[in-house]
């Protein structure tokens, strides 16, 4: 046993073990981990202080650390993420939140043009070490520009780090990773998941955050082993991806989860690897499916897996259509039955 | 909007002084109110115009017209409320305390005139003429609007914050090329002057010398934010000058102010003025919209004290006062605003209808051929759905 792995060990058994925590919470203590551990960590957005923001992920981060480190901007997205990227220059690490996907929109020309390009136009002289948290993607019975699933416009522009959490534990883990890392993250927080509750040793995740700040940085995961087909899903639709599986297993065919949770970097290794095992895919995302991560995806798995295939790889996705009003939206969102049906058609033998 | 003394001093001995910027109110933003919250005239060197340029008071019949409207928006804005917290819409963000700027706003706009509204002005949507339960359908959840923008000039109302304004300037600039003689009023919060298309939205206007004039409602809030973390200016009607064009500020409480104010400034646009922004000076008495919940950042003695300031009360107070408002007027108000609510509560309380196949009809003028086979593969999906929704088929199991 290595002295790290030992000193987490150490850690992780002098914690109070598993407590019910939300991924809300998580996310807050992620932030509130890095304001504590790092005197660079900035935390500001639109009502993100007093407020604690509208979905209270930055709840009580002002109170603790204070207006100059934790605080309201204007109400001006461009402002939000140019300032930021002045201030990682100048030797801070901003994380913003940006209050939905939709409005984000407006400081797509700080983000296409300087966040991801500012690296590579400087020939690595300039890092921007900076977080900007989304609250993403649908499920909540939002009205119009509160529920965009945004990550390929993020995904396609190259110098972006793009990832979304799909679990409790990997909301502190991830967001923890994000902050630390040098490159520019899009954290995007599946909105319909704030509210979801796990059991989680938060003492542990601080100590092996501690040992190792980037061991799950850019890595997919398998959550859940099958052997006849793998579902590749990120962010929001992991669990319908789960339940699929698990009502898979109910007919007699044993299905295997990737969650994809990094974006970009993307981990073809693992994904490879399952599907190469299984020989057959689908992949499952929210956002429209034309010219979107789940097509890269399908791409990709096509490309490396080819010879293993006895299906082509099917997708899952949104329709190619403006995210619908309320009533409507269970009819864009990939369900469990639209997953099996996909499922069904993998030109199966039996 | 304290600045501080080393700026005050570095501004003084630097070009345009902060006097200049101030004047001709010298520290005192100037306002124009007309009643006081009681109801009762001010004395006209109280009124805050400037010498010469003094408000008439309008018409008792327009005053009476828009005491109606304000009853009639209150019991909207109660109703729609009351509508959220029953299941029956998504959500609502709700102009109560706001009335006169929403009445107003719909009051001095002729027919030909467009309006573009934010997701918070429901009532002057309405006030011009919207269909109350057509205006409902974003905040019901059916759809992302539910009237059609040409019936009466009114454009979509819109979320994504300041967007509207440059719709609003490039519907003056295409009235002004064919040659109309259209007034655009562009609304928006005090929050949203932050925001990078309100200056855009007002350097085009004037650049263009266009007849549109921007009226912002400043409810002292954004969310949680108050104005004085958007702006360090004297007052936000201010900022027109740094793009050549006039601004006032006027008690948003005051519907007679209002009136006055907004209707010379959509006489002078029309008559070539160019652009002008108006300021009102009101407060959101309510939470942003339902989900949130305001005692997190303000005292309730705030709210209290602009309870007194009820624009409601004031003008209802001044026209009892001048003998118009007689029972019987309130009463057939009263009846006015009750039939409203009742549509309302009609509308909005049985389940529309909701057509899976709406999805994919809009997204283009012709639905792709991607969009087609797409459609046809949910028109299947809710085909099968329905049978499997019946337990009367022979062989269905239970
Ligand atoms: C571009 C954009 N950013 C953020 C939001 C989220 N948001 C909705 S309303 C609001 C506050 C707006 O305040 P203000 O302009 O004062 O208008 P009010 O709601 O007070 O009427 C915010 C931040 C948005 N709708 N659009
Ligand atoms: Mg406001």
């Amino acid at each position: 046993m290595s002295t790290v792995a030992e000193a987490v060990a150490a850690r992780a058994a002098a914690s109070a073990g598993p407590e019910p925590l939300t991924f809300a919470k998580a996310l807050t203590a992620a932030m509130a981990d890095s304001l504590r551990a790092d005197d660079s960590v900035v935390v500001f957005g639109e009502d993100i202080g007093t407020l604690g923001g509208v979905f209270r992920i930055t709840d009580g981060l002002q109170e603790e650390f204070g207006e100059q480190r934790v605080f309201d901007t204007p109400l001006a997205e461009s402002g939000i993420v140019g300032m930021a990227v002045g201030m990682a220059m100048n030797g801070l690490r901003p994380v913003l939140e940006l209050q939905f996907d939709a409005f984000a929109y407006p400081a797509f020309q700080q983000i296409l043009s300087h966040v991801a390009k500012m690296h590579n136009r400087t020939r690595g002289k300039v890092r921007l070490p900076m977080v900007l948290r989304v609250p993403y993607a649908g499920g909540i019975g939002g009205v119009e520009h509160h529920c965009d699933s945004s990550e390929a416009y993020y995904a396609h522009t190259p110098g972006l780090k793009v990832c979304t959490p799909a679990t409790v534990a990997d909301a502190y883990r991830m967001l923890r990773e994000a902050i630390a890392s040098d490159d520019p993250v899009v954290f995007l927080e599946p909105k319909k998941l704030y509210w979801t509750k796990d059991l989680v040793d938060l003492e542990a995740l601080r100590a092996e955050f501690d040992a190792k700040p980037a061991s799950s940085e850019g890595r997919a995961v398998v959550a859940r082993p099958g052997t006849d087909a793998t579902l590749i899903a990120y962010g929001p639709t992991v669990g319908t991806a789960l339940a699929a599986a698990e009502a898979a297993a109910a007919e007699g065919r044993s299905v295997e989860v990737v969650d994809v949770r990094s974006i970009v970097p993307f981990d073809d290794e693992t994904v490879t690897a399952s599907v190469r095992k299984t020989g057959r895919a689908v992949v499952v995302a929210e956002a429209a499916g034309f010219a979107s991560v789940a097509s890269e995806i399908v791409a990709r798995v096509q490309e490396r897996c080819f010879h293993s295939l006895a299906a082509p790889v099917r997708r899952v996705t949104g329709f190619d259509i403006p995210y619908p009003p309320p009533k409507l939206e269970h009819w864009h969102l990939p369900s469990v039955d639209r997953i099996l049906d996909a499922l069904d058609d993998l030109q199966w033998e039996d | 909007m304290t600045i501080p003394a080393e700026a005050q001093q570095a501004i003084r001995s630097f070009g345009i002084s902060l006097e200049d910027y101030l004047l001709p109110v010298h520290g005192r933003v100037q306002q124009i109110q007309i009643l006081d919250p009681s109801g009762h005239l001010l004395p006209e060197d109280e009124r805050g115009s400037a010498p010469g340029h003094e408000y008439p008071i309008p018409p008792g019949e327009e005053l009476l017209e828009a005491y109606r409207r304000l009853v009639i928006g209150r019991r909207v804005n109660d109703q729609n409320s009351a509508l959220v917290r029953q299941g029956r819409m998504a959500v609502y963000p709700s102009s109560h305390g706001q009335e006169a700027c929403q009445v107003a706003a719909a009051l001095c706009l002729s027919e030909g005139d467009w309006m573009f509204p934010t997701y918070r002005d429901s009532v002057a949507v309405m006030s011009r003429g919207v269909d109350p339960v057509e205006a409902m359908t974003l905040f019901r959840g059916d759809w992302h609007g539910g009237y059609d923008p040409h019936e009466h000039h009114v454009g979509i109302q819109c979320t994504p914050l300041t967007t509207q304004l440059l719709h609003a300037v490039g519907v003056a600039h295409a009235a002004k090329l064919r040659g109309e003689d259209t007034v655009v009023l562009a609304m928006c919060g005090d929050g949203a002057t932050s925001e990078g298309d309100f200056h855009e939205a007002l350097n085009f206007a004037a650049v263009f010398h266009l007849p549109v004039v921007f009226f912002v409602q400043n409810n002292q809030y954004a969310i949680s934010v108050p104005l004085a973390h958007q702006t360090v200016a004297p007052s936000l009607a201010h900022k027109a000058i740094g793009y050549g064009m006039a601004g006032e500020r006027v008690d948003g409480n005051d519907a007679i102010a209002l009136l006055a104010v907004l209707d010379r400034a959509v006489r002078l646009a029309r008559s070539g003025s160019g652009p002008l922004l108006v300021e009102a000076h009101t407060y959101r008495m309510q939470a942003h919209t339902n989900a949130d919940d305001a005692t997190r950042y303000r005292a309730d003695a705030e709210v209290q004290a602009w309870a007194a300031k009820d624009p409601l009360v004031r003008m209802r107070e001044y026209l009892r006062g001048e003998g118009v408002l007689t029972d019987d007027v309130e009463a057939s108000f009263a009846a006015d605003a009750e039939e409203v609510a009742r549509r309302l509560r009609e509308g909005l309380g049985e389940d529309a209808a909701v057509d899976p196949a709406d999805l994919f009809r809009f997204v283009f003028t012709e639905p792709t051929p991607q969009l087609r086979e797409q459609a046809a593969l949910l028109a299947e999906e809710v085909a099968r759905d329905d049978i499997s929704a019946r337990d009367d088929i022979p062989g269905k199991e239970h």
